[in-house]
């Protein structure tokens, strides 16, 4: 009798079980085609450089060519680009977020005149393009003789409206008597910023980091016009030279895209927490 | 129509006391900042302007400094080399007298048109895909992501060998359909399509996380309404889910259109621009004039022509959102 009368009911929570495993099924399929141009540079860098353009395609080579890989960095230093990339983005970063956390903590903690009129200055030019600054940048650097060089690279991007409004909101939402007390017992502002606060915003502080890190790490646009050697080249400029000149050694130019891939992939994966927080705040902007 | 909208949000705004409750409780910290902020000796005008001080000297060479000079600059003939001359407007009306500018418009808005919507609807539905009874969610979400932290060159690179002629994309298209395939980066409306598709790739991760996060800050029980077959689901999905998180899908949306303006470096690797100036951009047309036939002047006035795009558009985007964009204190 009750198995009767709750038979509809179990025939449901099958039936939705079911769809529950086709719609985990199908979504994977789609993730699998949407990592697939990763898949594919991976697979060609492998590839025997005959084997490129194979018709009909085949998505693995007949043998597994890890000396692509040396042949590549015969041309390229990549060494020397992750390295380049590495001190542009960690030494950026670092920046970015000392200049933000002491600005955002006057904007947040401190009483002075013309605090609103500067937020407001300050929130008002998130909007400006990075084009817009980039060519009358262009010539000072020229003028100032710092073209070419890992200053040209980080000193522009660095003292951001975006990194002092994020960590402004989040010391807003700190509790203000454990810095009262700390004040109190004679720490200074600065002490205390940097062992009450730091300490507690840790995570916005995270946040902001990777986020100008990524940045730094894929812009383009301002190493192509501000660097014209392999010497101070980021990993995508230098990228792009190598392109420029091996234009048809596809199976060079995928084992040097998958080792710029992987650092960015490794990171996401350690840091996805941080990331994903850094989303949800509305981080990344364009780049 | 406004009260409509509103009236129908409100229900929801009451029943839920959740993490969304978070993004809010900022905003009325902000607004309260006056009272919490303490009562203080005027030292705090000494020591803010120590705090203060590397910002704004940086803020003021790298960001005022520049975003003046550039507009100086866009009223001369400025040459990298030689003399330079305040020539007016003349540079404005040259871009609009001249074909290929307006035809980088005409791609630019197009890629504008095309990308922005497909951009939201594919996340949209993505976001709301995996946010369903889907396991390791969060996995899910973090791999489709990756494309937009990988560097953009790198990618383009693999697209670029992928719809080469005789690549990848062709041998496809010619076991499946009869006849030649297309030449995809050499002709201009598959290379425009190809930069499109790419654009989208890399942009589409992003926004499933924006609205993920709005996802999850919403009650259960409403998703599951909606992720329902047919019609009550779709409905519950129109009328539920979408104003529930109307303000993620306005700060994306702000944010992808921004971007759309500002595309380079897809169609800058992937097709150069070419062929002819089939998918030639705002900023690629910027990078040609500025640091290729080193008009300064010229590609200061393409700059603030996408800066007025950009401003316009925005702006545009904020008058609408009355419309439709429910936030949580909605009178």
């Amino acid at each position: 009798m009750t198995a009767t009368s709750s038979a509809p009911g179990e025939r449901r929570t099958r039936s939705r079980r079911w769809g529950a495993v086709v719609s985990q099924t199908a979504l994977t399929l789609v993730l699998l085609a949407y990592l697939f141009p990763f898949i594919w540079m991976v697979t060609s860098s492998l590839k025997p450089s005959s084997e490129i353009f194979a018709n009909p395609p085949r998505l693995v080579g007949s043998s597994v060519e890890w000396g692509n890989y040396s042949e590549m960095l015969d041309y390229l230093p990549f060494g020397r680009l992750l390295l380049n990339s590495v001190i542009v983005a960690a030494l950026g970063a670092t920046l970015a977020v000392l200049v933000s956390v002491c600005a955002a903590y006057a904007f947040a903690r401190l009483r002075f005149r013309g605090r609103n009129l500067l937020f407001v200055l300050l929130l008002s030019t998130l909007m400006v393009p990075q084009e817009v600054v980039v060519i009358p940048m262009f010539t000072m650097m020229r003028t100032a003789e710092l073209d070419n060089s890992y200053l040209a690279l980080i000193l522009p991007w660095a003292f951001t409206a975006f990194g002092t409004f994020l960590l402004r909101q989040f010391f807003l939402n700190l509790p203000y008597e454990i810095e009262e007390a700390a004040y109190l017992d004679g720490l200074g502002r600065f002490r205390t910023l940097w062992r009450i606060v730091v300490p507690m915003a840790r995570p916005a502080i995270a946040v902001l980091f990777v986020f100008t890190f990524l940045s730094y790490w894929n812009s383009f646009l301002w190493p192509l016009i501000i660097v014209n050697s392999l010497d101070k080249a980021t990993v995508p400029l230098g990228l792009q030279m190598f392109m420029g000149q091996n234009g048809n050694q596809w199976h060079l130019m995928m084992a040097a895209a998958t080792l710029s891939v992987l650092p960015a992939v490794l990171l996401l994966i350690v840091l996805r927490r941080q990331l994903v927080a850094g989303v949800a705040l509305g981080g990344l902007g364009n780049r | 129509m406004t009260e409509i909208g509103s009236a129908s949000a409100q229900p929801e705004g009451r029943t839920h006391d959740h993490p969304a409750g978070r993004a809010d409780s900022r905003a009325t910290v902000v607004s309260s900042r006056g009272r919490r902020a303490p009562r203080r000796s005027r030292a705090d005008g000494r020591s803010a302007a120590g705090f203060l001080s590397p910002l704004v000297i940086g803020f003021g060479v790298f960001t005022v400094f520049p975003v003046v000079y550039s507009l100086v600059m866009s009223f001369y003939d400025w040459p990298v080399f030689g003399q330079r001359a305040f020539v007016g407007l003349r540079n404005y009306s040259d871009l609009f007298d001249s074909d290929s500018f307006r035809q980088v418009v005409r791609n630019t808005l197009l890629i504008v048109l095309v990308y922005v919507p497909l951009n939201i609807v594919c996340s949209l539905t993505l976001s709301i895909w995996i946010s369903g009874r889907i396991r390791g969610r969060n996995w899910y979400r973090v791999l489709f992501f990756i494309p937009a932290v990988t560097p953009v060159v790198a990618n383009a690179l693999v697209w670029q060998l992928m719809f080469q002629p005789d690549g990848l994309a062709q041998q496809l298209w010619e076991t499946v359909l009869p006849g030649q395939a297309p030449n995809f980066l050499g002709e201009g409306n598959w290379a425009m399509a190809v930069v499109v598709l790419m654009t989208l790739w890399q942009g589409v991760g992003y926004n499933t996380l924006i609205f993920s996060a709005a996802l999850d800050a919403m009650p259960a029980d409403v998703l599951e309404a909606a992720t329902l077959d047919g019609a009550t689901g779709w409905r519950r999905l129109r009328t539920m889910v979408v104003p529930l998180i109307s303000p993620s899908i306005f700060f994306a949306l702000v944010m992808t259109l921004i971007g759309a303006f500002q595309i380079f470096s897809e169609p800058f690797i992937l097709t150069g621009g070419g062929p002819g100036n089939a998918t030639e951009t705002l900023v690629t047309y910027l990078f040609h004039t500025g640091f290729k036939e080193y008009d300064m002047g010229l590609a200061s006035a393409v700059a603030w022509i996408v800066f007025a795009g950009i401003l316009v558009v925005t702006a545009v985007q904020f008058t609408l959102q009355k419309r439709w964009v429910h936030y949580d204190g909605d009178k």
